[in-house]
C-alpha cells in the first residue's frame, strides 16, 4: 500500500473541487470542529473534497463500532480502518459486521499434516498482510514470475478486512490423526425438519470468512488465499454477501434483511466482556486447550421465498418476526431495543406476540443466546422460476453448537412462522480457531499443542 | 486453439521472434509509461527472444546456460512434427477414401503430436487457427482443419465432402514442420510455454470444449500435461540448482495428476470425456490447478 499516493489521490479531488452538498455534509450529528479532529485534516479545502468526505465516514464507523480508537484520537484514517490480525481472539467475531463477505470453504486434498501446516503458516503470514492493507509476498516486480500478490487491492485501503479461520469437523477424521483433539460436542449439525440442503453449499475441512467494508478488498483475500492454497486444499464453497453500507446509513443502526426487518436487534453486547464469556468464547475450562480462547461458527445459507414474502400483508409480516417492521420494536412496543415481553396478552388473552414468531421462538427462555453476524445475499436469478434466488448468509458465533444453535434452530425448524418464507440450503459449522501472537500461526495449538 | 488470450500469447510471440525482428522492439521500452507491468514483462519476453542465439542474454543476471536444455527442446519438437505428419497423413488419407471408422481412430493420437508443441505452433502465425480452430473460433468461410473434419466424422457421421479439408490440412502440417526448423526458441519460451500448454488444459479441454463432438478431450489433456513435463524434466537441473523445493513440489504434483489421470486409460487411448462424473472433472481440473501454479514460478530460473 503506498500512502503517498493515497494523500495525493485525496488532494487531487479536493483540487479537482468535487462539489459536496453542504447539507450532506453538516446534516450529521458531528459539529465541524468534529470533523476537523476526526481527519486530522489541516485544511476545509481537504476536508470538502470528496476523499476527505470518505474519510469521516471511514472514520466515525470506525468509532461508532468501537474498534480500535485510532479514528476518535485523529489518526490517519488509513490506521482507523485496519482492524488488528494478531491478538487474543481472531477478528471478524465480535468486530461489528462491515459492509462486506465473502465466504470461503475448503476441503484439504493433501494427506500429510506438514502439508496442512505449512498451508497455515502461509495463510498466517498473507492473512497479516492482507488485513493491513500490504502486498503479499516478495515478488511483486519480477518480470519473469507471476505476482506473489494478484493486485487489485494495490493502493486500496485495508477496509476494515479482517480473515476469520476455522476447521470443520471433517478436519478430524483419520487423515491428519487430528480425531483425538476433535472437541466431543463439535460434530455436523443434526437434520433440522424442513431443511433442503444442496451438497454443495454445506461442509468443509476449513474456513475462512473475509469481510470488508470493500467488496474487493473481501474478494482479494479470499482469491488469494486459495491461490497459496493450491495443491493442498481447495475450495468447496463461496458465498459473499452483503448489508447496507456504513455510508448509506450513517447513523449506524440495525441493519435491515432482505425481508425488511432489523435484524440483530436482539443480539448480546460484545462490549460485554463476562456475556462475550458466556455466550462465545471457549474458555479453558470447556473443552481442548487449542480451542481456549476460540468459538464455534455455524455458517446456514437461507434462501427466501422472496416473491411469496411480497405478497404477504404488513401485520403477517410483523407477526412472522413477532416486531414492527419500521421500529424493529416488540410488537405493541415503540422501542427498537425494549425487552420481549412474551407475557403481554391483549384484552382477549392473546399473546401481543405470537408464539410461533421468529423472536418470541427464538428468545425462549432468554437463557440461550447466541451471537449472530449474517450478511444478506443475492445470487441471481434462479433459472427454473424466474425468481430471485437471494436470502440470509446465516452465521451465528457460540461455544456450544449444540446447547446454543441447535437448541434454538431446533425449536425454529419445528413451529417458526418463517419457515413459509425461507429455506435452508446450505449448512456448515466450524470451530474458529483463538487467536493467533506475532510470530505464531492459525490453528498452531491444533497442530502442534 | 487459443484466441482470448491475448497477453500470454503476446509473450511467446515475442519470444519467438525470427532474427531479424528483434531491433524493433526497443522502440517498445521507450513511453508507453501507462502500463509498466506489462511492459516490463514484455520487454524481458523481447529481449530474451531477439534470436536463437540470444540464450545467454536471457538469463539476465544469471549465468545460467540454457543450452542444452535448448538443443533437446528443439529436438523434441523436430520429433513430434514428424510424428504429427505422418500420423495426420494416416489420417487424412482414411477421411479421402472414405474410411470413417479408421479416420475416427486415427483422429485423437494424430492430434496428440501437435498438443505436446501446441505453443510454438500458436507464435508461429496463422498456423494454429488453421490446424486447431474450433467452430466460431474463426469466420464460418475460414473455418478448416482438425475440427472441422471431426465436426463431419462425429456429428454427421461422415467423410463426405471433406477431401478438400484433408489436403489443406495435411499442407497446413507440413508447413509447420518446416517452419519450426527455424523458430527461435530460448529458455524464455520454455518456461511460458509450459505454463501456456496447462493453460490450455485448463480453459478449453477441462469443460470439453475442445473435442466437442469426438469427446476425445483426455488425448489432448494429456498430450499438453506432456508437453509442459518435458519442459520441466529439460529444465529440472537448473531448478534443482536455483530452487530445490519448488522442483520438488512441481514434480510431485506431475505425479499427482498423472496418477488422476490413470484410471481413464482405456487400451492405447483413453475414455470417452462424455463418461466422466462432474466431480471427476473438478478433481482433475484442481489437480491441474494446483501443478500450473507452483510452474508459473520456473521463470525463477531465468534470473531477475
Ligand atoms: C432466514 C433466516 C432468518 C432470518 C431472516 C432471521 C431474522 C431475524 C430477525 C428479523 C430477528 C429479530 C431482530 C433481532 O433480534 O435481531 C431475529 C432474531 C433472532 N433470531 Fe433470527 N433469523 C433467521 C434465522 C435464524 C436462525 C437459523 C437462528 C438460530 C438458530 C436465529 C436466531 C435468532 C435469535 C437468537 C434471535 C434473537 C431473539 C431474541 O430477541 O432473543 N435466527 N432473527
Amino acid at each position: 500500500m503506498n500512502k503517498k499516493d493515497k494523500n495525493s489521490r485525496n488532494k487531487a479531488d479536493a483540487d479537482h473541487g468535487i462539489p459536496v452538498p453542504e447539507t450532506k455534509l453538516f446534516n450529521t450529528k458531528f459539529s465541524r470542529r468534529d470533523m476537523l479532529r476526526l481527519t486530522g485534516a489541516s485544511g476545509l479545502g481537504l476536508l470538502l473534497g470528496g476523499g476527505g468526505v470518505g474519510g469521516i465516514m471511514a472514520a466515525r464507523q470506525a468509532a461508532g463500532r468501537a474498534v480500535p480508537a485510532a479514528a476518535a484520537s485523529g489518526q490517519n484514517e488509513e490506521q482507523a480502518d485496519t482492524i488488528p490480525f494478531y491478538g487474543k481472539h481472531q477478528a471478524g467475531i465480535l468486530t461489528p459486521a462491515q459492509n462486506f463477505l465473502c465466504f470461503a470453504s475448503f476441503d484439504v486434498t493433501t494427506t500429510k499434516v506438514s502439508d496442512l501446516k505449512k498451508l497455515l503458516e502461509d495463510w498466517t503470514a498473507a492473512a497479516a498482510a492482507l488485513t493491513s492493507g500490504t502486498m503479499i509476498g516478495t515478488a511483486n516486480d519480477k518480470p519473469n514470475l507471476p505476482p506473489t500478490d494478484t493486485g487489485e487491492a494495490d493502493g486500496l485501503t485495508p477496509s476494515g478486512c479482517t480473515l476469520t479461520f476455522g476447521a470443520g469437523p471433517a478436519l478430524f477424521d483419520s487423515r491428519f490423526g487430528l480425531s483425538g483433539k476433535r472437541p466431543a460436542s463439535f460434530t455436523e449439525l443434526p437434520a433440522f425438519p424442513g431443511d433442503s440442503l444442496e451438497p454443495q453449499w454445506c461442509g468443509g475441512d476449513l474456513c475462512v470468512q473475509a469481510c470488508a467494508d470493500d467488496m474487493q478488498v473481501a474478494f482479494h483475500a479470499i482469491r488469494n488465499l486459495a491461490r497459496i492454497a493450491r495443491g493442498t486444499a481447495v475450495l468447496r464453497w463461496t458465498q459473499e454477501g452483503f448489508q447496507r453500507s456504513g455510508s448509506a446509513d450513517p447513523s449506524g443502526g440495525t441493519p435491515r434483511n432482505l425481508l425488511g426487518f432489523k435484524d440483530g436487534t436482539g443480539n448480546p453486547d460484545v462490549t460485554d466482556e463476562t456475556q462475550m464469556r458466556n455466550i462465545v468464547w471457549s474458555g479453558s475450562a470447556d473443552g481442548p486447550a487449542w480451542m481456549n480462547g476460540g468459538t464455534y461458527l455455524a455458517v446456514r445459507r437461507v434462501r427466501f421465498r422472496i416473491e411469496v414474502w411480497d405478497r404477504s400483508s404488513l401485520s403477517d409480516q410483523e407477526a412472522t418476526f413477532g416486531r414492527h417492521r419500521q421500529s424493529g420494536a416488540p410488537i405493541g412496543a415503540g422501542d427498537e431495543f425494549a425487552e420481549l415481553n412474551l407475557a403481554a396478552a391483549d384484552a382477549s388473552g392473546k399473546p401481543v406476540i405470537p408464539p410461533d414468531s421468529h423472536s418470541a421462538l427464538a428468545h425462549g427462555d432468554g437463557s440461550v443466546k447466541i451471537l449472530r453476524r449474517s450478511y444478506s445475499y443475492s445470487s441471481g436469478m434462479d433459472l427454473k422460476t424466474g425468481q430471485l434466488d437471494a436470502g440470509l448468509v446465516f452465521i451465528s458465533f457460540q461455544k456450544d453448537l449444540m446447547k446454543q444453535f441447535v437448541s434454538i434452530q431446533q425449536r425454529l425448524a419445528k413451529n417458526d412462522r418463517l419457515n413459509e418464507y425461507m429455506v435452508h440450503t446450505g449448512s456448515a459449522v466450524f470451530a474458529c480457531f483463538p487467536g493467533v501472537r506475532e510470530g505464531g500461526y492459525i490453528g498452531e495449538l491444533l497442530l502442534e499443542g | 486453439m487459443k484466441i482470448g488470450y491475448a497477453v500470454p500469447a503476446g509473450l511467446l510471440a515475442a519470444s519467438l521472434l525470427f532474427a531479424g525482428c528483434a531491433g524493433k522492439d526497443n522502440s517498445n521500452n521507450d513511453g508507453n509509461n501507462g502500463n509498466s507491468g506489462n511492459n516490463s514483462g514484455n520487454n524481458a519476453a523481447a529481449q530474451a527472444g531477439s534470436g536463437t542465439e540470444s540464450v545467454a542474454k536471457a538469463g539476465g543476471e544469471t549465468n545460467a546456460d540454457f543450452t542444452t536444455a535448448i538443443d533437446e527442446y528443439r529436438k523434441y519438437v523436430i520429433e513430434q512434427c514428424d510424428a504429427f505428419v505422418k500420423q495426420t497423413e494416416g489420417f487424412t488419407d482414411a477421411v479421402k477414401a472414405g474410411k470413417l471408422d479408421e479416420a475416427k481412430t486415427l483422429y485423437a493420437p494424430a492430434r496428440m503430436h501437435y498438443e505436446r508443441i501446441e505453443p510454438i505452433a500458436e507464435a508461429l502465425g496463422d498456423l494454429d487457427p488453421n490446424i486447431d480452430a474450433r467452430e466460431n473460433d474463426v469466420d464460418a468461410a475460414d473455418w478448416r482443419g482438425f475440427h472441422k473434419i471431426e465436426q463431419a466424422l462425429w456429428q454427421n457421421n461422415t467423410t463426405e465432402g471433406m477431401t478438400d479439408v484433408a489436403d489443406r490440412l495435411l499442407k497446413d502440417a507440413q508447413l509447420l514442420r518446416a517452419k519450426v526448423e527455424t523458430a527461435g526458441i530460448d529458455a524464455n519460451l520454455l518456461v511460458t510455454g509450459a505454463v501456456e500448454l496447462l493453460n490450455e488444459v485448463s480453459s478449453s479441454k477441462v469443460t470439453g470444449e475442445e473435442e466437442r463432438y469426438s469427446h476425445t478431450d483426455l488425448y489432448d489433456f494429456v498430450a499438453n500435461v506432456e508437453g509442459a513435463q518435458k519442459i520441466y524434466e529439460l529444465l529440472k537441473p537448473e531448478l534443482a540448482k536455483k530452487d530445490p523445493a519448488l522442483e520438488q513440489t512441481i514434480g510431485e504434483r506431475f505425479t499427482a495428476l498423472t496418477n488422476e489421470l490413470a484410471p481413464f486409460k482405456s487400451g492405447e487411448g483413453y475414455v470417452s470425456y462424455e463418461t466422466l462424473k462432474p466431480e471427476e472433472v473438478r478433481r482433475l481440473s484442481q489437480n491441474l490447478d494446483a501443478l500450473a501454479e507452483p510452474l508459473s514460478n520456473m521463470g525463477t530460473i531465468l534470473g531477475v
